[in-house]
């Protein structure tokens, strides 16, 4: 990644404490200093940046960091605290119409992705809540955006209203929630056009549309990699439509996402949904203590806890847990351990919400392809049962024949057996150090 | 001669109409930029470290760039500190100055590499939703105008409708597009495209491509494919690979940047959505921390909004006002 975290941030200032027995006010300020640039570079708008600031330093002086043996650690406890209030403290529901159809209506930038979140939105609410939404596509004014939403629907199985590019968006929303009563829809999701937040007619047209619908949700869908202006956008959207909650897209990118932080300071209306990824069940609900985490660059590791919790059998896990420490793991544990962690999702996401990931020696420009685990799979796969059970018999012969059996060539061959080995070393070395409790053992990657 | 004299000076060698189109597309950020900047002087009358800290926040509010902004304005620290500015009024044709030398100084080519006689294959690359689509349509009405046989090739196969989406362009415009299925691999587009493309004697094609997100290794891999037909088929296409960002990205841009290029080989910039936005700043971080040269601007959601960069230009239409302050003041004394 691009940015220093806040964590690595704050090593500097903290290197210079440590060994002092209190800690100066102007060591703090040099601390929010590194706050400050942090949350700058992760695209959180400045003004808000700047009562933020104000409001850890007053916690920071009032005892809390200047009395801890580890002031770093405590800032970093008090800006995370404060950041998931920021946020919003709790995930937020949609409303719904006390007398249905819910009318929800997506408004925001050109390219923020509203076309495919409607697409992602109906879907939710027809997998998870078990609902039945129709969509309306009211953008007759990018070429094709039509087309988008009616395509999106067949992928989807989901019903679209549309009645061309030649009649208002306003009649359409209200031809469409007029269908929706009949055909007893509960959610009509209406995809209104992109549009600049200070062009007056669009966001007049908005307001005819709001007039016309009676929304009972209005989602302003924010791109997450939206820099300084986001305020701005928020603001003007909010402050001339109403807005009732946001979804930021994109969130799959490589980006901070500090837009989401201005979007809610500036709004005060709660961040419901979150894009995850181009497939139509990329969205998921909003955790604002996972936002903060990802802003400061301490990693998702929340969300890769929840991963691994869904996916991971237990029993196999102590299975595994009983091998590394009697150092018996074959190969055919390897091969289950892999298949574990890809039912969990792509690697390289999985990388990404390791707090400290990037950091690691060779990590920084790992680019882990799934193809690559096939692979190793087909290599292992390859092997006889006594192979996997004993690598120590694999001899020169034996490799050649793994090699044609997998279609991969010797030197892979060669690297995993290598690898496979080196990883059960360190694993008796891990193992040996949890039980003799060695001081210091396992820091966090970042304290 | 001073420095604004000889901005104004190749300003003249332009015509009236690009001159309004830079002023007309960023007024949104010349505004907000200079309120800003009167407003701190008016609040800060003498060059003291909060006055500083203040200028900070205004460039970084612009997306300068947080690293752009710390070296800029440690500069003008030492610079003020040297020539014993004290009062903030005297140091603002210095920021100016600074700024403005950042964007003039690099001298990048901005021109299109054209093949005099030849297919041009341009590749246009980005993230989703930066407006890749809407620029090659606009790409595609220049070139017409200059009497070009222009021609598209349909290489988003991923995104519902964004097939269609350039067939509607095609249309307006009235060039031919390539296509084949949504879903279809894109590399077998292009090699049609090329294909069909010399062998109707076409001057440009223009290769549109499905958005991407940088940090995803797969489809980063597709785009490198895409990349090697075009360089199969002729060798030393794609003549231009143009990277689309949009204005109102933050500091994502760069990592964005960084990363096509250590792919596809970027080799120009086009800068979406400007005109929207209070934010022009963005222009300035690419050219301080990327050796990628800044090609085309979009400056508003007609066709002939796209434009191609002039740094000069550029300049002015973020400083207009405080240029020609600067300029009577020169000839007062």
């Amino acid at each position: 990644m691009a940015f220093e975290g806040l964590a690595e941030r704050l090593q500097g200032s903290m290197k210079k404490i440590k060994g002092k027995g209190k800690v100066s006010e102007q060591d703090v300020k040099e601390m929010m200093r590194e706050v400050r640039l942090a949350l700058l570079e992760a695209d959180v708008n400045f003004k808000v940046v700047k009562q933020f600031v104000k409001d850890v330093r007053e916690r920071a002086v009032e005892q809390e960091v200047m009395e801890s043996l580890t002031p770093g650690q405590q800032v970093i406890k008090v800006v995370n605290e404060e950041l998931t209030q920021l946020l919003g403290g709790e995930q937020s529901k949609l409303n719904t119409a006390q007398k249905p159809p819910t009318v929800v209506m997506m408004v925001g930038l050109q390219g923020a992705g509203k076309t495919t979140t409607t697409g992602k939105l109906a879907l939710h609410l027809r997998k998870k809540h078990n609902r039945k939404p129709l969509m309306a596509a009211a953008d007759i004014y990018r070429p094709a955006a039509i087309k988008q939403l009616e395509t999106l629907g067949k992928q989807l199985n989901m019903p679209v209203f549309s009645m061309g590019d030649q009649v208002s968006p306003v009649e359409i929303a209200q031809k469409a929630v007029e269908q929706a009563k009949e055909e007893h829809h509960d959610y009509v999701l209406i995809d209104t056009a992109g549009r600049l937040h200070v062009d007056e007619n669009l966001m007049g047209e908005l307001s005819d549309i709001k007039e016309a619908t009676k929304p009972d949700e209005i989602l302003l869908v924010v791109d997450s990699m939206t820099g300084q202006d986001a305020v701005n956008v928020a603001e003007s959207f909010d402050e001339q439509l109403g807005i009732t909650g946001v979804i930021m897209t994109k969130l799959d990118a490589d980006t901070r996402g500090g837009a989401a932080i201005s979007v809610k300071a500036v709004t005060g209306k709660p961040i419901k949904f979150a894009g995850m990824g181009e497939k139509s069940d990329a969205l998921e609900p909003f955790h604002p203590e996972r936002m903060a985490s990802r802003i400061l660059g301490m990693g998702d590791v929340l969300s890769l806890i929840e991963k691994a919790q869904t996916n991971v059998d237990e029993d196999k896990a102590r299975e595994l847990e009983r091998k590394m420490r009697t150092n018996e793991l074959t190969f055919d544990d390897f091969l289950d351990q892999l298949a574990q962690v890809k039912d969990m999702g792509p690697i390289d996401e999985l990388l990404q919400m390791m707090p400290g990931a990037n950091k690691m020696k060779g990590m920084k420009n790992l680019q882990v392809d799934d193809k690559q685990i096939a692979h190793i799979e087909a290599i292992v796969k390859s092997m006889t049962k006594e192979e996997r059970d004993n690598p120590s018999v694999l001899n020169a012969s034996r490799k050649r024949r793994i090699a044609q059996g997998s279609g991969r060539n010797i030197q892979e061959v060669n690297r995993l057996i290598k690898q496979f080995e080196e990883m059960k070393k360190m694993m008796k070395q891990m193992t040996g150090m949890q039980k003799g409790k060695k001081k210091g053992g396992f820091k966090m990657p970042f304290m | 001669m001073s420095f604004f004299k000889k901005l104004k000076e190749s300003l003249s060698t332009q015509t009236e109409q690009v001159t309004e189109k830079f002023k007309g597309g960023l007024s949104k950020t010349r505004d907000s930029f200079v309120g800003a900047m009167n407003e701190l002087m008016m609040e800060y009358r003498t060059v003291d470290e909060e006055f500083f800290e203040e200028l900070e926040d205004i460039l970084i509010a612009a997306d300068v760039g947080v690293n752009t902004v710390m070296e800029l304005v440690d500069e003008l620290r030492e610079e003020a500190l040297r020539r014993n500015i004290k009062d903030s009024v005297n140091i603002q044709p210095l920021i100016t100055e600074k700024l403005s030398e950042l964007l003039v100084r690099s001298e990048q080519e901005t021109k299109i590499n054209m093949q005099d006689g030849e297919l041009t294959v341009i590749l246009v690359v980005g993230v989703n939703g930066v407006g890749k689509t809407t620029s090659i349509g606009k790409l595609a009405n220049k070139f017409k105008q200059e009497g070009k046989k222009v021609m598209l090739a349909a290489g988003d196969t991923f995104r519902a409708g964004a097939i269609e989406q350039l067939e509607v362009w095609g249309e307006r415009t009235d060039v031919d597009v390539i296509k084949q299925q949504a879903g279809s691999d894109p590399a077998a587009v292009m090699f049609d495209a090329v294909q069909k493309a010399k062998s109707r004697g076409a001057d440009v094609l223009l290769c549109d491509t499905a958005g991407r997100l940088q940090n995803k290794v797969n489809l980063m891999k597709e785009l490198e494919k895409v990349k090697r037909v075009l360089t199969r088929e002729i060798p030393d296409a794609p003549h231009e690979v143009l990277l689309v960002l949009d204005a109102t990205t933050g500091q994502n841009a760069l990592s964005q940047a960084k990363i096509f290029k250590e792919v596809t080989e970027v080799t120009g910039i086009v800068l979406t959505k400007l005109d929207g936005t209070a934010k022009g700043g963005i222009v300035l971080a690419i050219r301080n921390e990327l050796d990628i040269p800044v090609k085309y601007v979009g400056l508003g959601e007609s066709v002939d909004d796209l434009q191609e960069f002039v740094a000069e230009q550029y300049v002015n239409g973020l400083f207009a006002d405080i240029i020609e302050d600067a300029e009577a003041r020169e000839e007062s004394s």
